[in-house]
């Protein structure tokens, strides 16, 4: 299973924290830190992989990937295969790439909600859900469509009522 | 018109991005603003002022609890925009003790039902992430209508949904087991993926009860072409495949397929990790994954070097010649830049150790020590420090030279394992005979280098040495040379307690030198004219003594050292070794002197130290010396005369105090105090809660003040605590006489009875029992011929000593191991999977969640997994039961008694749990949980033992 997403950017900065056993939010920030403190100190050319055991507790590992500022990280344990979270991740990174045109840190800052909603369809409460980035555009366009749609409905009759009363 | 002059999340990010008031002032600003705006009544202002609370509490860390109600009010929107965000905060804040969780209920059914699929399937990610047992109860019928869905967006996200519902509530699966079963024949990987995980879960759990799902199992890893599926089929193989032969016999053969037919190498490491994990026996597959595994091994990729070194260390417990092939490659990777590779390949040289070869690998360990970083410098040392130490240095032969190569890693210069080396030293020490002389002069050569004392993660070992060098200083060659190391004026950069050791051993040396030398005199009578010609000439020249105004006081700890030295038994051995080593030493009066000379120059000051431990045992030490050299000046000043009648006196205190250290310090079994019988008629009572109230504010003696155990009994002290102890009872004793007598009238049933205790007290075995010893020894010798015989063997001519006797005590080594018991919610699971998979199903949907029902389910999963399953923890637990407290030689006779109780358990339950009961009652009180859960292994004896059945068509 996956415990956990983290983006974080080279200078500790979360970016995307997503959790899929409650923690409390002091937890996360303390977890998030602990894993950028091992991460920075890890020079560029050697393995994605990280022992956590000491930060995430018994049977866990942690892979992590770096792309230009960002880290991409996953926690999982041993259900999962670790080379397979390398591509998963190389997945999201695509599926993101897809999304806003090569992809950088200002569209992962600014598309907070977006980038969740392009995990979710990634991973779902801790299991695999979803590889095929194509798939998960498809479904990602269908959403933000009807998020859209549902928001223009919703300024129409406001702004009517809104000079109806007025 | 609010909604134009509220801040979207895109322009918080930009504030804050951009503020000049510091970050936290810009969000705490923000704060401000969201708790206004949360309270709007506009559903649009509440979910963007909601949608910027989520992210600040994700990224910032911020709480949010206190608006968990305005996050149901926006789930319930109608609008689909802000239910995502609705749905958002509540799978990122809402836990099992949020309050609300009970009002959304129906909001979650309504939108499971919803004919837009992507409300469902918020709903259904939602559900994933804040499942408790009530909205899964609640939500089952709704899941396993999704289960079936037509449209495979929403599918999929249901059947992952079931894994929490299921965990959660274990009576859905009766319900639910079918469909998700169905959906395994799914082709299309984007149910498959989901599908197979759900069950890697289940299974990796408790893998026995997805074993009739086999056939299913095996016609996905023949026919899927997707890696992900193959990837965690193979994880559930690997769990099922020891369970069940045949079922192994069948899967090696695709698993070889995969591996030689995949590119993926993620694929390629799992059936390497399969093959050597499930099925080791099966030696052309072992030989396919080793070949593969070097392949990874040798890849540039620092990724795939280390999982292919990660390969080679699963298959090292099985066949250690797939890594000796290896040698070259894992030995090179020490070097590697990486330390994750640096480690690994560490562990992997770690497992090719045995006898033969461990001095070589530890050469060049060490040699790579040297040259390392001082984190894996110290990994190395820790790693060649706990496999030399495993089983009692069970791969060390030749200990002079080991103890050699702990004074070796003492000198390098980033060596932080102060402490392991220190217990090692003094391990070896007290159970090895043979290696004293050569421990006492590694020690030398540690304790006369003053630069050692400079380093702080070394005092530790010079504890040690200081100690050695102290306990056995009759194999020492210059005992002189030894007092001026121990007293070297660098010593001040010590830490008291380790100060104190050092004391303590210039103390013991000191009277083994008199000793030596009354020995010499009493034996030569020539030395005697030396004696003379040198006393008239020394005493010129030596100065007045101080006065010391606490002369009386001090003595007095002296004297009670000696008479606290008389009980004792006093070993022969010593001080025959003294008398050999005697003839090449000369311990002269001159020399005698100035040792005394230098004691009282050295320790002098430290009577006014602030340390009360080195106070007193240079108060000791000091008054020590003042008597003897007392004795010796009225000597001389008598010339000789009376010499015959004071000089008795002076040798008489010589011996006691010589005989007081020379009594041998064994290990102490970690068990000894288990061994200890309970004394008839002690009630202990079961709940201690009462003794609260009696003890009051006195503080409980802390754990580590009763495990004298082991190692630090013999560094401590030998006999000051003792003494301290005595002291302080006897200025305190009026006092708390009185208290003790009132207190024992008040809480009577707390104390034993007085005249029983002093009965009880002479059963209590020794620590270190000697007839126990005995036998053990015996025990070692044997194994000593064996190894000889091995040697003879081998014929490596390299190693002509045999090894010394190592003295191990039976079960001292050895932790007691406290089994852990899985948790009952999946035994509920299991028990649940099982009834539906061996065809029950049909019973029990009349079973919903009835308290009674529920518990009579765990009863029997307990029972039968007591009948037909041979947990790895039940072994342990054998184990435990096997380490008897009136056993006299379990060594021996472990093994055999594992397996007769192992036997006796399979045929009568009913009669170990009676056993197991009666020996829970002797140990006490901890062990009373397990005890309860044997009781209910009882029970269910009329439960007819199921094994699951597995189709023969497959097998």
């Amino acid at each position: 299973m996956i415990q956990s997403v983290l983006v974080m950017n080279t200078q500790g900065k979360p970016r995307l924290a997503k959790f899929y056993d409650f923690q409390p939010v002091e937890k996360q920030q303390e977890l998030m830190r602990s894993v950028f403190s091992v991460l920075c100190s890890r020079a560029g050319s050697v393995s994605s992989f990280v022992d956590t055991e000491s930060i995430f507790g018994p049977d866990t590992r942690l892979v992590y990937k770096h792309y230009a500022t960002l880290y991409f990280v996953v926690i999982f344990d041993s259900s999962e295969n670790e080379l397979a979270m390398a591509d998963l991740i190389q997945v999201f990174v695509e599926t993101l790439d897809k999304c806003f045109k090569n992809v950088c840190e200002l569209d992962v800052v600014f598309n907070y909600s977006k980038i969740h909603t392009v995990l979710d369809e990634i991973i779902f409460g801790g299991q695999v859900l979803e590889t095929s980035s194509t798939e998960v555009m498809k479904a990602i366009e269908e959403i933000s469509k009807l998020e859209t749609a549902s928001n223009a409905i919703n300024l129409v009759p406001k702004s009517v009522s809104g000079w109806g009363t007025r | 018109m609010d909604t134009l002059f509220q801040r979207t999340l895109e322009d918080l990010i930009k504030g804050i991005r951009l503020q000049l008031i510091g970050e936290s002032a810009f969000i705490s600003k923000a704060m401000d603003d969201i708790r206004r705006e949360i309270k709007s009544t506009d559903p649009h202002i509440k979910s963007t002022a909601l949608q910027k609370l989520s992210y600040l509490s994700a990224i910032y860390g911020l709480d949010m609890s206190w608006a968990s109600f305005h996050v149901v009010e926006v789930m319930s929107s109608y609008r689909f925009a802000h239910k995502k965000i609705g749905y958002h905060a509540a799978s990122q804040s809402f836990h099992e003790g949020t309050s609300v969780l009970l009002l959304i209920t129906n909001q979650l059914r309504k939108d499971l039902c919803s004919t837009n699929e992507f409300e469902v399937s918020l709903a259904l990610e939602c559900l994933s992430r804040i499942v408790t047992v009530d909205l899964a109860r609640d939500l089952t019928p709704e899941v396993f209508t999704l289960l079936s869905s037509s449209k495979v967006f929403v599918r999929k996200k249901a059947i992952g949904v079931v894994l929490r519902v299921f965990e959660k509530y274990p009576d859905a699966v009766r319900m639910c087991f079918k469909r998700l079963v169905e959906n395994l024949e799914s082709s299309d990987p984007q149910i498959a993926i989901p599908v197979i995980g759900v069950f890697c879960e289940f299974s990796s759990k408790d893998p026995r009860s997805y074993l009739p799902l086999a056939p299913e199992f095996y016609k996905i890893l023949l026919d899927s072409r997707n890696n992900w599926v193959i990837i965690k089929i193979l994880k559930i193989f690997a769990k099922l495949a020891p369970l069940e032969p045949r079922l192994a016999k069948r899967i090696v053969e695709p698993i070889c397929d995969h591996m030689r037919r995949t590119d993926a190498k993620s694929l390629v490491f799992e059936c390497i990790r399969t093959v050597v994990t499930s099925l080791s026996d099966y030696e052309s597959a072992v030989k396919l994954a080793v070949s593969k595994a070097r392949e990874l091994l040798v890849d540039p990729d620092p990724n795939l070097k280390y999982l292919g070194l990660q390969a080679l260390s699963f298959i090292a417990r099985k066949h250690l010649w797939a890594v000796l092939e290896n040698k070259e490659v894992v030995i090179k990777y020490l070097s590697d830049a990486d330390p994750n590779i640096q480690l690994e390949s560490l562990r992997l040289v770690m497992a090719m150790v045995s006898e033969n070869n461990v001095a070589e690998i530890s050469r060049v360990l060490v040699n790579y020590a040297l040259k390392a970083d001082p984190e894996f410098c110290n990994e190395i040392l820790n790693s060649i420090l706990s496999t030399c130490y495993r089983n009692v240095y069970e791969i060390i032969v030749d200990f002079d030279w080991y103890v050699s190569l702990l004074g070796e890693m003492t000198r390098i210069p980033n060596c932080q394992r102060g402490e392991e080396i220190e217990n090692q030293l003094i391990d070896i020490g007290m159970r090895v005979k043979d290696v004293r002389p050569e421990l006492v002069r590694v020690g030398r050569s540690l304790l006369i280098d003053p630069a050692l004392l400079g380093n702080p993660h070394l005092h530790r070992i010079l504890c040690a040495v200081a100690w050695v060098s102290g306990e056995f200083v009759e194999f020492s060659t210059n005992p002189f040379e030894l007092v001026d190391a121990l007293l070297q004026p660098r010593t001040s950069l010590l830490p008291p307690s380790i100060r104190t050791v050092y004391i303590q051993s210039a103390f013991k040396v000191l009277i083994f030198c008199l000793h030596s030398h009354f020995l010499e005199n009493e034996t030569t009578a020539s030395s005697y004219s030396d004696t003379v010609a040198w006393g008239t000439s020394e005493l010129a020249t030596e100065m007045e003594w101080p006065e010391n105004p606490n002369l009386a006081t001090c003595k007095a700890p002296a004297f009670d050292k000696q008479e606290e030295g008389t009980p004792r038994d006093t070993n022969g051995a010593p001080t025959d070794l003294s008398e050999f080593t005697l003839k090449k030493k000369n311990f002269t009066e001159e020399s005698i002197v100035n040792l005394l000379n230098l004691i009282e120059l050295v320790l002098g000051p430290l009577r006014a130290d602030h340390d009360i431990e080195i106070l007193e045992r240079a108060h000791n030490i000091l008054s020590f010396a003042e008597l003897i050299k007392g004795e010796i000046h009225d000597d001389l000043v008598q010339k000789k005369e009376i010499l015959g009648t004071k000089d008795v006196k002076v040798s008489h205190i010589i011996k006691l105090m010589h005989d007081a250290f020379s009594k041998e310090l064994g290990p102490v079994s970690v068990n000894a105090q288990q061994r200890v019988p309970v004394p008839e008629g002690l009630m202990l009572s079961e709940n201690l809660d009462d003794l609260k109230t009696i003890c009051g504010d006195v503080q409980l003696p802390s754990a580590n003040s009763f495990s004298l155990g082991g190692l630090h009994f013999g560094v401590n002290c030998d006999v000051s605590p003792a003494e301290l102890l005595r002291k302080e009872e006897s200025e305190s004793s009026n006092e708390s006489s009185s208290m003790l007598a009132e207190h024992r009238k008040r809480h009577g049933l707390y104390y034993l009875l007085s005249e029983k205790n002093e009965i009880v007290k002479n059963d209590y075995p020794l620590a270190n029992d000697p007839e126990l010893h005995k036998n053990l020894k015996d025990d070692a010798e044997d194994l000593v011929k064996l190894t000889e015989q091995s040697l003879v063997l081998k014929k490596r001519p390299s190693q002509v000593k045999p090894r010394p006797v190592v003295v191990k005590l039976d079960d001292g080594d050895v932790l007691p191991i406290s089994s852990k018991r899985p948790e009952p919610r999946d035994d509920l699971l299991s028990d649940a999977v099982r009834d539906v998979l061996l065809g029950s199903d049909n019973k029990p949907s009349s079973s919903r969640n009835t308290p009674s029902d529920m518990k009579s389910g765990e009863r029997k999963g307990k029972g039968k997994g007591k009948f037909n399953i041979n947990h790895p923890s039940e072994v342990e637990e054998n184990l435990g039961d096997a380490e008897n407290p009136d056993q006299e030689n379990p060594n021996t006779r472990r093994s055999q008694h594992r397996g007769h109780n192992k036997e006796r358990r399979h045929k009568s339950p009913r009669n170990t749990g009676e056993e197991n009961n009666q020996k829970g009652k002797k140990k006490g009180s901890h062990r009373h949980s397990r005890h309860k859960t044997r009781q209910r292994a009882e029970s269910p004896l009329n439960v007819v033992s199921q094994s699951p059945v597995i189709p023969d068509f497959l097998l």
